[in-house]
């Protein structure tokens, strides 16, 4: 096992992944941009040629559309948005037609596709180049959606996505391109619909999502000298969601706060308060915390961006809140930011 | 472009081998076709089929031409409007009928209705309400097809509206770009539901701007089968030897309204003088003309034909009505394949 990047993890999941299954390919706006994708389609088109590896034209809803049609005769594409704030032009062919065909044809047609979609923000991008909209398509029934926060998840689950029957979002997150660990060299699955502990604790669970994991890991180390035991819980796989998981910890912590790098309203946050309050009310000793964007599009300037995106300085401030060591709450939830 | 003026009657020519067999089939399916159109169109009208039918009763020879230049497995994609696509490329009549019925043994397991029918087994992958929403989606299985080096070839019935969406014109570049072989086969019927296509566009250039695209452009008849069916033929041939998408331009004319079994005369949107024309051209008594004065098929053997395609109809909405519904308890089944589920 060597130590790999995010960026080189998912890299060589592709490679492998064309390699060894002729049914796989790759295609989307700028698999051979010198700079749009990062690194993770590096060597690609040079490996695998044009006809596998396919640049396309500024045709989101087109190429979308082609990569499902393929995969219903049999292929497993991997369709490519270098921005998520583009996919929104794909929006019908994901809906309407990706997600609802297995079930609109009674279980005849399949759509095993993977749909790649790349948050890329910060350094002044705006509002149009900084979006994570991960409950759009987690609303929307027949869509998989997972989002790597560790090189390891990120080559286990683009494989695992691309093994998936059914139509796979597959969200990575440039933020994280640089994160290194330990990756096994040979092909390996993450099981979709299985979430990860990624720091035990007793005393409060942290749900996080994508870049936050690794804030919430660093708030825990703070906390802990505080005398704060924090449990962290990576999902790995928002839909179909580990629930098990969280209510399990919740049930030992009795507290919950959860971070995701989104919207506020009607997100995946408040997902998994639901699921927990639905179901461990009881065990709650106080209201769930929250620790999201404002509900605000994204600003340029340089102080509005960093007040505009949590880490491990809101997640400590939630968590203080929901041991009670905060200011006094009036509400069942309440929102950092 | 009046949407009132008519062409002349369809002059049909049998040429390059034509056989007889093809002659019947071609009768045949449009009699199959216009059969069940008319059968569902009662039934629409006596409230016992309630999912919304767009029938095709008018345009079946459009259907009919582009499937027999087709083989088993080569795939079609349709739209809202596509019961005689399904039944033209070998879909199972009675699935499509029970499917219309709302029953477990339909084509789709009651999931679909009308608008969505299915039959894998001979290339029909599945049908879009979504104006333009298959297009990109056939553009994909000709992709397909293209990096397997396989010979299928997909062909997508769509309307005369479509090109009013960007994605038509995004997958008609795409196509073209990559070669593809894939047939986009417009029905130019002249209605987008109620708006006539003079409120829609400044110029009725529909092959022209397809062939701007990269696409090879022809405009045909579509009440003449033959016509159709030689275009289409064509087309195939393009397609299968990498030589890039075709669009077929197929001039017609839909009997009913934009759903149901309606003119739309009653609602100011279609003039009676314009449909009556059209029903003049009928592509199915226009057509069995022919082949009585020239004696290619008796009289005789033409209405034998015909009532098999009724008493097939016939005995499809038996089966249809005796199929019980699907059960409550699989309501959530096929969200995901093998029964995933999900919280």
């Amino acid at each position: 096992m060597a130590v790999k990047s995010y960026a080189r993890a998912i890299n060589e999941a592709h490679e492998q992944l064309l390699s060894s299954d002729q049914r796989v390919f790759v295609i989307g706006q700028g698999v051979e941009s010198p700079w749009c994708v990062g690194t993770t389609t590096h060597g690609l088109v040079d490996k695998f040629g044009p006809g596998r590896v396919i640049d396309t034209p500024v045709s989101e809803a087109a190429v979308t559309g082609a990569a499902i049609g393929a995969a219903m005769t049999g292929m497993r594409p991997i369709v490519f948005h270098p921005r998520m704030d583009f996919m929104y032009l794909a929006m019908d062919q994901i809906i309407n037609h990706c997600a609802h065909w297995f079930y609109m044809f009674g279980g005849k047609v399949s759509v095993p596709v993977t749909i790649r979609g790349i948050i890329n923000r910060g350094n002044e991008q705006a509002a149009q180049h900084s979006q994570s909209p991960y409950a759009m398509y987690l609303h929307v029934p027949g869509l998989k959606v997972v989002c790597p926060a560790t090189p390891y998840d990120a080559k286990g689950l683009l494989v695992a996505a691309v093994r998936d029957d059914n139509p796979v979002l597959y969200i990575d997150d440039r933020w994280l391109y640089d994160l290194a660990e330990e990756v096994p060299g040979q092909l390996y699955q993450v099981p979709i619909g299985k979430g990860a502990v990624a720091r035990e604790g007793s005393a409060v669970t942290v749900v996080a999502v994508s870049y936050l994991v690794g804030e919430a890991l660093e708030a825990a180390v703070l906390l802990e000298d505080e005398g704060i035991d924090v449990e962290v819980l990576d999902p790995r796989t928002l839909k179909p969601l580990d629930s098990d998981l969280i209510l399990n910890s919740v049930q030992k912590t009795g507290r919950l706060v959860v971070a995701v790098p989104e919207w506020p309203v009607c997100g995946f946050s408040e997902h998994v308060a639901a699921v927990v309050t639905t179901r461990r009310l009881s065990r709650l000793k106080g209201p769930v915390r929250f620790v999201t964007l404002p509900d605000s599009p994204a600003p340029a300037s340089a102080p509005l961006e960093r007040a505009y995106y949590p880490g491990c300085a809101e997640i400590v401030a939630a968590v203080k809140k929901a041991c009670g060591r905060g200011k006094k709450q009036r509400y069942a939830v309440s929102y950092i930011r | 472009m009046g949407n009132a003026l008519c062409p002349p009657p369809p002059e049909f020519e049998v040429r390059d081998g034509l056989s007889i067999d093809d002659l019947k089939w071609f009768l045949s399916t449009m009699t199959r076709i216009r059969e069940f159109e008319e059968c569902v169109a009662a039934l629409v009208a006596q409230n016992k089929i309630i999912t919304p039918c767009h029938l095709c009763t008018g345009q079946e020879a459009v259907a009919a031409g582009v499937c027999r230049a087709l083989e088993r497995d080569d795939y079609v994609f349709g739209n809202h409007r596509s019961h005689g696509h399904y039944l033209a490329k070998g879909g199972d009549l009675r699935a499509a009928m029970a499917e219309v019925f709302g029953k477990a043994t339909g084509c789709s397991g009651g999931r679909g209705g009308s608008m969505h029918l299915t039959a894998p087994e001979v290339g029909i992958l599945g049908t879009s309400s979504i104006v333009a929403g298959s297009v990109a989606i056939a553009v994909g299985s000709a992709l397909a097809e293209s990096i397997r080096g396989g010979k299928r070839v997909t062909a997508v019935f769509h309307g005369d509206s479509v090109p009013e969406e960007g994605v038509w014109h995004e997958s008609a570049n795409l196509a073209a770009l990559k070669r593809l072989p894939v047939i986009f086969v417009c029905e130019h019927n002249l209605y987008c539901a109620h708006m006539p296509l003079d409120r829609r566009r400044v110029r009725d250039n529909l092959s022209a701007v397809a062939g701007e695209h990269g696409l090879a452009p022809v405009t045909v008849d579509g009440n003449n089968v033959l016509a159709v069916y030689y275009a289409a033929r064509e087309a195939v041939k393009k397609a299968r030897e990498g030589c890039g998408p075709s669009f077929i331009e197929c001039r017609t004319y839909r009997w009913h309204g934009h759903v149901g079994p309606n003119d739309d005369v009653d609602m100011g949107l279609r003039s009676q003088p314009e449909i009556d024309a059209w029903r003049e051209r009928c592509p199915v008594k226009c057509f069995s003309g022919f082949l009585g004065e020239t004696g290619l098929l008796s009289r005789e053997a033409m209405a034998e034909m015909r009532d098999r395609a009724r008493a097939e109809v016939d005995a499809a909405v038996s089966f249809a009505a005796g199929s019980p519904y699907p059960d409550t308890r699989d309501l959530t089944k096929y969200v995901f394949k093998e029964g995933d589920q999900w919280l």
